[in-house]
Formats: structure tokens, C-alpha cells, sequence
């Protein structure tokens, strides 16, 4: 656009900075999204959850089963709230949510191990919720096996289950204790920017159409390429204060390790955020009020937390929601931060996800210009 | 005046003149086939009822709309190609108040000066404001402010780069009668250093301002002329009639053939219609009643418009034809 002028730049910048700075409401909420953000879903999400609460049914009460219930306890992964007498009981208490498994010790269970009638022990779950019961369950045969050999001693070692011609060794990488909240935590960077970001760029546009303030603004000689900058640099700005504040908490209080390059970040970030406000441009010129404007930018919201790898493994999703995930800009930038903050990624690791959100962005903001008029047609 | 003709004694070119311009929203056609000529340094009135195209017709002339047909100039520059520099030298005010409520007022005026890259700025706004009568109240938002002050803050802002051309969209539309004046007297003072004045309205009061005044309703012109020649054009015949019961004598002047229109005023009724000796005949035969008195006046602008307004009800009278 010819004729770009620094002044009406500048005048529509300051303009923005100070409505920013009069709107407290909306300052306070780029500063207390991502702090209140953090603590929800870092201290509250656990997808590895202990001390479930389990009922015992024992018709056996010899020392083999006590040493099997004594494994579960110490394993930290089931809390032993009592004892019921009949399935019926217990199944009762897994309907009423009162314990999450029942473990049946059934009658004459050490007397038929040494006979080597190889009894089975029953450990009821409720896995109507299976995350919740995938960790107690996955541990249980280790348990077993170990109290076990430990009971087991002396002549009766025999008795006990041979160990397994070989041994499985996992490794668990860049995350070893399995941490929820080193997972959640660089993921949720890219959720909260999606989440402020796309909507007060949304809203900020939209309010001047809807106030009737876009009409005095175009009656200027102003060009669309001042009032795009104008507009967009402050909240430039805001998303590196709020990304600040992310950072600077996450360390403080689930210590997230940063192990790779904080050029790589940068870069990565930048794209990730003009992307954002990209988005919330082409929205703006979507939606007839702030109304509008926030509704559809929550409409983008959701896929953006279901389908980019945030809650669920991407890994996990049929072929049609990957599709529609490779597409949302936070899926690779979730990728991005992951590896450079967890498995210590640089510039080339990270290549092929910048460029997917530059592909995006291009798509993005040509709609964006191709809407956005000059006049008020 | 600085923008003459070279020419000596050349009329200067009118501020706007537009061709066949017409607008199209949807399927609604909100302004079909507008001629209008602007002259420089006048006051143009521009009447029409609601929803009759006047915003839409202002916008396409300062470049905020795109004309779907016809042509036009504005200051000498073309509205579909050139809009830009027409922004420079036109000060467009809304009808809406639509600076930021949320900025103080001084912000609002220094914002404007700015874009329009105004020389001294600070000093321009300064003395903005010092006419305003603002200088003290120079930090409070301009949201807070009444609509008079918000009218007079908004004009305020579209004088700042001192522009060749006026464009006002219903300025005292919800302004108290006092505010209302103070503004016209201050159109009229624009006015006579040279600005050229185009002001939407529907107050017959402030259309009398007006040099010249162009009415269009349903997105068509209905007529356009010198102000006080607007009544003659349509060629209306008006009797002024008091005397008693005026209500029962409205009822059945409505129905008498010929009185096109029954118009009270106060304790009078103003009898018109476009045939001057059927209405002649009428009266004559009321006087012969002696039960009021009859007397014929020249028609003027207030009874034109009413006239004008009726008539758009019912589709259009081509202004020709009302041209009798």
C-alpha cells in the first residue's frame, strides 16, 4: 500500500495502548489466565492416579494373601477401605462409586498355589473410567509376582511362578518419574495463547465496527496496513508479558525443565502467536459484534484442546480427527514446545513443525486480507 | 475563497456532483439514480424520511461506500478512484457519535489530529479545545460527556484539518434546541469563510437554514432547488383557516376533493393543495358558511415538506408531475 505513514501509525498504536490500559478487566485476564491456568491444570490433572479406594473380599486369610494384599497397599496404587462378604457386595460398592476395585481372594488360595492348581485371585475394576484404573491395574501382576517370591520361601519356592526366560527394561525418557504436569504444562502454553490471543484480537477489531468507532477511523486517510499493525503490535506485546509470566511459573512451580534451545522457542513462538493474532483478525471481519467475535473464537477453542495432543495422545485419534488436528496450529506447536523444552530440541528438530505453521499462517492471513475491506461495504 | 477557477469570472466548480448514483444492499436498492450538485461554499440541506438513503448517499461520497452504478466528483477528485485524498480535505461526521468513548477527550481530538498529520498539532488541539469551552474537562472521557457536548466534541474533531468540505449526517439528531442553535450558528459562520456545508436533517426548522436543499426519499430524488424556491416548485397553494371546532373542520377538509393536505398549526389550519382555483373555489364556499376564516398565504417550506413526506408514502409522484 503506498503512502504508509509512521504519524498514523503511531496514532493508532498509542490509541490501542491506552484503551488497553483503561480496559483492566481485560489486562488482568492476560495476566491471570495463564498463572490460574498452570495451578488448575498442573496440580489438578493427574492421569496416573494412586490411592484408589479398594474393597477386600478374603476367604483366605493365610499369610500368601496377606503378603498379596500387603504388596497392593505398599504399591501405593490401592487404599484398602474394608472388607465385604459375597461379590454381590462388592460390585454394589463399585456401582455406588464407594471403592474403585474389589480384590477376591477366593477360598483355599494357598493351599491350592502349593498344590500348583494355580488359583485365581480377582481384581474387580471399574473401568468405566479407564484411565483411572489403567495404572493400578498395569501394576497389579508385578505386584503379585514380588509378594510372591517374598512369601514364598524354602521348600515352597517352587511354588512360586518361575521367573520369565527374559526381562523387558523401559526406559522412560525425558519425563522418568512420569509426571502428569511435565506433560500438561508446555502443552497448556500453547492452549492459553490460542485461548487470549485469537480473542481479544477478535474483540479489539470487532468493537470498533460494532461501537460505530471504525467509521470515524475510515473516514481518515488511514491505509488498512496502519491500522493492521496498530492494531496487532500491542497484543504482540501482551502475548510475550503473558508467555513470560507462563514461563517464569512453570519453572517456579512444577520446576518444567527448559533443556533445548531458546532460540528455537523464540522463533517457534513468534509464528505461533502472529498466527493467533492472525486468526483472531480473520474473525474479526467474520463476526457482526463482540458477541460473535467471542463465540467463534471459543468454536475454534475446542478442537484446538481435543484434537492438537493437549488432553489426548494425537497418536491415539482415528485418521480423519489427525487430519483435522494437523491443521490446528496449536498441534504443532505443542510438538514444538514439547521437544524443545523437555527432549532438548534445537533449530532442525523443530524445522518441519515451523513450517507447518507458516503453511498455516499464509492460508490464514491471505483469507484475512481478502476479507478485510477498506470501505464499509 | 482559495480553490476558484483560474478562469476570472467562472462559477467555481460545485464542491460534489454526482450521476446516477445508486447503492444496493442485499436486494433492497437504498439509493437508485441520485443527481445531485453541491455548490461550493453553500449550505446544503439534505431531507429525507428515515431509512430513505441519506447516510448511504453521504458515505459513497466521501469513499466510505462504493457506488454500485453512476459517477460523481468531490472536490474535484472521483469518489470511485480517489476517495483518499476527498478523506483528506472532508470532515465526515457521523450520525452516531463514534469517537472513542473510552479515550478522554483530548485523547480523542490529539488521535484525529494525527491521522490527519495536522501541523502543530499539539497547539491545534490546545485551541480545539479552548473553543470547546473543554480546556478543564480536557481528561475526562469523552463517554461520559452529554450528547450536546458529544455533538459539539465530534465537530470539534472534524474541523481539525481545517476541511474544504462539511459532511454532517443528522448532527442534532437527540440535541437539545438551545445546543442545536449554538451548532447552526456555528455552520453558518463555517459557512461564510468558505466551507462548504452538506447536512442531513429532518427538522423543517433547520432545513429553512439551508441555501439549497434536495429531498429524496425511497433512494430517489423527489426535488432539489434554492431553498426558498422549493414551495414554488412544487407549486403548492396554501390558505391559512381559524375559527372554531377545527378538529371537525380537519375530518372533512380531509375528504374534500382538491385539499390534498390539512396541516395544523397551533390554533390554525393550513389548507393546501396543487390546483390554486379548485382550492380557491373550496375556500369560497367555506367562507360562505361564516363559520371560519379563510385566508390564502404562500406556501412555505414547513407545508412543502409535509407535502413532500405524504407523497413519498404512496410510492413516488414523479417531481415533475408534482411540478404542475
Amino acid at each position: 500500500m503506498s503512502g504508509f505513514s509512521a504519524g498514523r501509525f503511531m496514532a493508532v498504536l498509542i490509541k490501542e495502548f491506552i484503551q488497553m490500559r483503561r480496559d483492566r478487566v481485560t489486562f488482568a485476564m492476560i495476566i491471570g489466565v495463564p498463572i490460574m491456568q498452570l495451578i488448575l491444570f498442573g496440580y489438578a490433572i493427574n492421569s496416573d492416579p494412586k490411592n484408589l479406594p479398594t474393597l477386600v473380599e478374603m476367604a483366605d486369610s493365610g499369610p500368601v494373601a496377606r503378603a498379596v494384599i500387603s504388596g497392593m497397599a505398599n504399591s501405593e496404587y490401592f487404599d484398602f477401605i474394608g472388607v465385604v462378604t459375597g461379590i454381590g457386595e462388592g460390585e454394589e460398592a463399585l456401582r455406588s462409586g464407594r471403592a474403585n476395585f474389589v480384590v477376591v481372594i477366593p477360598p483355599h488360595f494357598e493351599r491350592d498355589i502349593i498344590r500348583r492348581q494355580s488359583p485365581s485371585l480377582l481384581l474387580v475394576a471399574d473401568a468405566s473410567d479407564p484411565t483411572a484404573a489403567a495404572g493400578a491395574v498395569g501394576a497389579m501382576n508385578a505386584i503379585v509376582d514380588v509378594a510372591m517370591r517374598e512369601v514364598l520361601i524354602g521348600p515352597l519356592a517352587a511354588a512360586a511362578r518361575a521367573p520369565p526366560p527374559f526381562s523387558v527394561i523401559v526406559h522412560r525418557q525425558f519425563n522418568p518419574e512420569g509426571r502428569t504436569s511435565t506433560n500438561i504444562v508446555p502443552g497448556l502454553l500453547a492452549i492459553i495463547l490460542s485461548m487470549t490471543m485469537v480473542m481479544i484480537t477478535a474483540i479489539a477489531i470487532v468493537r470498533e465496527a460494532e461501537k460505530g468507532t471504525m467509521e470515524t477511523l475510515i473516514a481518515t486517510p488511514v491505509r488498512p496496513i496502519e491500522v493492521m499493525m496498530g492494531k496487532i503490535i500491542p497484543y504482540v506485546l501482551m502475548g510475550y508479558l503473558q508467555t513470560a509470566v507462563f514461563l517464569l511459573a512453570a519453572q517456579q512451580m512444577f520446576a518444567v525443565p527448559f533443556e533445548g534451545s531458546a532460540f528455537a522457542f523464540f522463533v517457534g513462538f513468534n509464528l505461533y502467536l502472529l498466527v493467533n493474532l492472525a486468526l483472531g483478525f480473520l474473525i474479526s471481519t467474520v463476526a457482526r459484534n463482540q458477541m460473535q467475535a467471542m463465540q467463534i473464537s471459543f468454536f475454534t477453542l475446542l478442537p484446538t484442546i481435543l484434537l492438537s495432543g493437549f488432553m489426548f495422545p494425537f497418536a491415539g485419534m482415528p485418521g480423519w480427527a489427525q487430519t483435522i488436528g494437523t491443521a490446528i496450529p496449536a498441534t504443532h506447536f505443542l510438538r514444538l514446545v514439547r521437544k524443545v523444552m523437555l527432549k532438548g530440541a534445537g533449530m532442525a528438530d523443530v524445522s518441519g513443525d515451523m513450517m507447518a505453521i507458516a503453511i498455516i499462517m499464509i492460508v490464514i492471513v491471505t483469507a484475512a486480507l481478502l476479507r478485510y475491506r477498506q470501505t464499509l461495504d | 475563497m482559495s480553490v476558484e477557477a483560474p478562469g476570472d469570472n467562472l462559477p467555481p466548480a460545485p464542491a460534489i456532483t454526482v450521476t446516477g448514483l445508486s447503492k444496493r444492499f442485499g436486494d433492497k436498492l437504498v439509493v437508485d439514480g441520485l443527481d445531485m450538485a453541491v455548490p461550493r461554499g453553500s449550505i446544503y440541506g439534505f431531507l429525507g424520511p428515515n431509512g430513505s438513503g441519506k447516510t448511504t448517499t453521504i458515505r459513497m461520497m466521501c469513499g466510505l461506500l462504493t457506488p454500485d452504478a453512476g459517477s460523481g466528483q468531490c472536490l474535484g477528485f472521483d469518489i470511485r478512484t480517489e476517495a483518499l485524498k476527498i478523506k483528506e480535505q472532508v470532515g465526515y461526521m457521523t450520525q452516531k457519535f463514534s469517537l472513542y468513548e473510552d479515550l478522554s477527550i483530548r485523547e480523542n481530538l490529539d488521535f484525529i489530529a494525527r491521522m490527519y498529520q495536522v501541523p502543530g498539532r499539539r497547539e491545534r488541539v490546545e485551541a480545539a479545545l479552548a473553543d470547546l469551552g473543554l480546556s478543564d474537562r480536557k481528561n475526562q472521557l469523552a463517554g461520559t460527556l452529554s450528547g450536546g457536548w458529544k455533538q459539539r466534541m465530534a465537530l470539534a474533531a472534524c474541523l481539525l484539518h481545517d476541511p474544504k468540505l462539511l459532511l454532517l449526517d443528522e448532527p442534532t439528531a437527540g440535541v437539545d434546541p438551545k445546543a442545536r442553535r449554538e451548532f447552526w450558528d456555528e455552520i453558518r459562520r463555517l459557512s461564510a469563510r468558505g466551507v462548504t456545508v452538506l447536512v442531513s436533517t429532518h427538522y423543517m426548522d433547520e432545513a429553512a437554514q439551508c441555501d439549497f436543499i434536495a429531498y429524496i426519499a425511497y433512494g430517489k430524488k423527489l426535488i432539489d432547488g434554492p431553498a426558498a424556491e422549493i414551495p414554488a416548485m412544487i407549486g403548492l397553494h396554501t390558505w391559512r383557516v381559524d375559527g372554531p371546532d377545527l378538529a371537525k373542520l380537519e375530518v372533512e377538509l380531509k375528504d374534500t376533493n382538491g385539499v390534498e393536505q390539512v396541516a395544523r398549526f397551533g390554533a390554525v389550519l393550513h389548507v393546501s393543495g396543487t390546483d390554486g382555483p379548485v382550492l380557491e373555489a373550496i375556500a369560497k364556499s367555506h367562507v360562505a358558511r361564516g363559520t371560519h376564516h379563510w385566508q390564502e398565504k404562500k406556501a412555505e417550506l414547513e407545508e412543502a415538506f409535509i407535502f413532500l413526506m405524504a407523497g413519498a408514502k404512496d410510492n413516488f409522484v414523479a417531481p415533475e408531475a408534482r411540478k404542475s
